[in-house]
């Protein structure tokens, strides 16, 4: 229930993301969403798209430093307090979150971007209270 | 005021006399008491008996910080460790530092060095200087504090971190004199401005030195704070501050020649060339006891004349330095090797052997940005690690060169490769 992301490290510098956003359209890569923190040195800019090891490849030969790290997506229902729901869920399981971003596909669908500290007891706590994620196969068909 | 008018008044006659002497006297002293000189002169086939003066000093072979490396950290010690009740120390090129030692002899020969060039600056017993070099290892603070006592001065030890301390005491005490680098002058008179002190102080004259700096960074001291400014010259290997220093003429720095000979020679070819040319400056301590070097090669560029100065002093002055023939930088007056750099990084697992220093003057204080490439396989996604990672490097270098550093991480191959002679340098600081 996990899929793979795609983080890539850039120095902070002038037309470094278009660098990096060039290499995946000249390969033919769909980003699905992207999220980029930023400190005054370098970004780290954090992509699912719908062929991660290919893009992990092409980004590797065109000397980005680039690695793929295993996030959930979890879809969060259109309704007030949801994510709030999940949240809690979670925090009760007294698992850290180090970082998330939304994914949106559809109007009337909405999907978080999450990376834990622990990932497989995360995955558990989110099949008991039956919370959907979506798999790579999912991904794949975006 | 001349401190010491025989010694540094004398004509040239009697001074290559004295420097005969000496000379003679030292080489016997090195050669029976220091068995790694022993050996080298022997490789080269000369005895004591062959040095019959100054005109016979080029058959001795030459020293380097290489030598002091390889002997580290006692073994060119003339003087045995019961007569040694100093030590100071400073950047060696890779891990391990240069250390010398000195005699009580050596103390007060240092302690007369300093008293003339504090009164070459004016500086007399009635001024009151506060010494903010730093103190400990580096020879800066304690070289100044002493020599400033010896002159019997009333001497502020503030050594350095605190300059809203130190622009406070300027005033409170009328402190009338400094001894400190240039650039950290430069930064003082911007807090003393800043806090409208400029027209409370009684400074008139500053002793600077440890760091290169220039004609024009001498004109914009002596401006903003209304002092003369003088440049002193040392290096540890030699004795610390107070091997040469400007007369009020500022026309070049005298040598206390009676206890240092000096020589400039071609840095490539290694042989002497004439007055008034520039090459490397060499020195041979003739009187040291606790760690007399033999023709150090100090590697700092300079030109040489013995010609009489307008303030009277017959001792031979060097020009203003023109750069160094090897790769140390100097940093807010500490000695860095790009090889220091590059030993501390071998041990940073999670970084590859490309690296670059960025040298660069802000606010009149030098900063020094190290940008190294991660290796991939250390990447992490999170910025948290990320900052780990720069905290663990900044550790490493602060722990080798002395000197806080920026750490800049970069991506791989981000950082140029060089096609013949690797860069690692890239100063941004007009010193020269």
């Amino acid at each position: 229930m996990t899929v793979n992301q795609v983080s890539v490290f850039i120095e902070n510098r002038q037309g470094r993301l278009g660098e990096v956003l060039n290499v995946l359209k000249e390969n033919d890569v769909n980003i699905l969403s992207i999220s980029l923190a930023d400190t005054t040195e370098y970004g780290l800019l954090r992509l699912i798209v719908n062929k991660p090891e290919h893009a992990k490849d092409v980004l590797l030969s065109a000397g980005f430093s680039t690695m793929l790290t295993e996030v959930l997506i979890i879809k969060v229902p259109h309704v007030a307090g949801a994510l709030q729901d999940i949240l809690s869920e979670i925090a009760k399981a007294n698992i850290s979150i180090e970082y998330m971003y939304g994914l949106s596909v559809e109007a009337n669908d909405a999907s978080i971007v999450m990376k834990t500290n622990q990932l497989n007891e995360a995955c558990n706590v989110l099949k008991n209270k039956n919370i959907g994620t979506m798999t790579e196969k999912e991904i794949e068909s975006l | 005021m001349i401190w010491n008018e025989q010694m540094e008044c004398m004509s040239r006659e009697e001074m290559t006399k004295l420097q005969d002497e000496r000379l003679v006297k030292l080489v016997k002293y090195v050669y029976d008491n220091v068995e790694y000189y022993r050996n080298k002169m022997d490789k080269c086939g000369v005895k004591p008996e062959d040095i019959k003066g100054i005109c016979d000093i080029t058959k001795l072979p030459y020293t380097t910080k290489d030598d002091l490396r390889d002997t580290y950290p006692f073994g060119l010690f003339a003087a045995p460790h019961s007569d040694i009740v100093r030590i100071h120390a400073s950047s060696g090129t890779t891990g391990k530092a240069t250390v010398v030692g000195y005699t009580q002899n050596d103390i007060d020969m240092w302690s007369e060095c300093v008293a003339r060039c504090m009164s070459m600056a004016g500086v007399t017993k009635d001024d009151i200087i506060q010494v903010a070099y730093g103190y400990g290892l580096f020879t800066g603070g304690l070289g100044a504090h002493y020599g400033a006592e010896r002159l019997g001065a009333m001497v502020v030890p503030m050594s350095t971190g605190n300059s809203k301390k130190l622009t406070t005491m300027m005033v409170d005490f009328g402190a009338t004199a400094i001894a400190c680098t240039p650039s950290y002058l430069l930064h003082l008179s911007e807090v003393l401005r800043d806090e409208g002190l400029i027209d409370k102080i009684k400074l008139k004259a500053a002793i600077c030195g440890a760091e290169p700096w220039t004609e024009k960074m001498r004109h914009e001291i002596e401006t903003r704070l209304n002092i003369t400014a003088h440049d002193i010259y040392g290096l540890s290997e030699i004795m610390g501050p107070g091997v040469a220093c400007d007369c009020k003429e500022h026309a070049g720095l005298h040598i206390c020649e009676d206890y240092f000979y000096p020589e400039i020679i071609d840095a490539k070819t290694l042989e002497p060339v004439s007055d008034g040319e520039t090459g490397e400056l060499v020195f041979t301590t003739l009187t040291k006891e606790g760690i007399p070097l033999i023709r150090y090669r100090t590697k700092d560029l300079t030109s040489i004349t013995r010609e009489k100065c307008k303030c009277g002093r017959t001792s031979a002055r060097i020009s203003r330095f023109k750069g160094r023939s090897d790769d140390m930088l100097i940093i807010r007056g500490v000695n860095v090797f790009p090889s220091q750099v590059e030993a501390a990084l071998i041990n940073v697992e999670e970084v590859t052997p490309h690296y670059m220093m960025i040298v660069d003057r802000e606010n009149n204080l030098d900063s020094l940005e190290i940008q190294v490439e991660v290796d991939s396989k250390y990447y992490t996604d999170e910025i948290k690690g990320i900052e780990k990672l720069t905290k663990k490097i900044a550790g490493v270098i602060q722990s080798a060169l002395g000197i806080s550093a920026k750490i800049k991480l970069m991506g791989p191959n981000s950082l140029k490769r060089s096609e013949g002679k690797a860069v690692h340098v890239i100063d941004n600081r007009k010193l020269y």
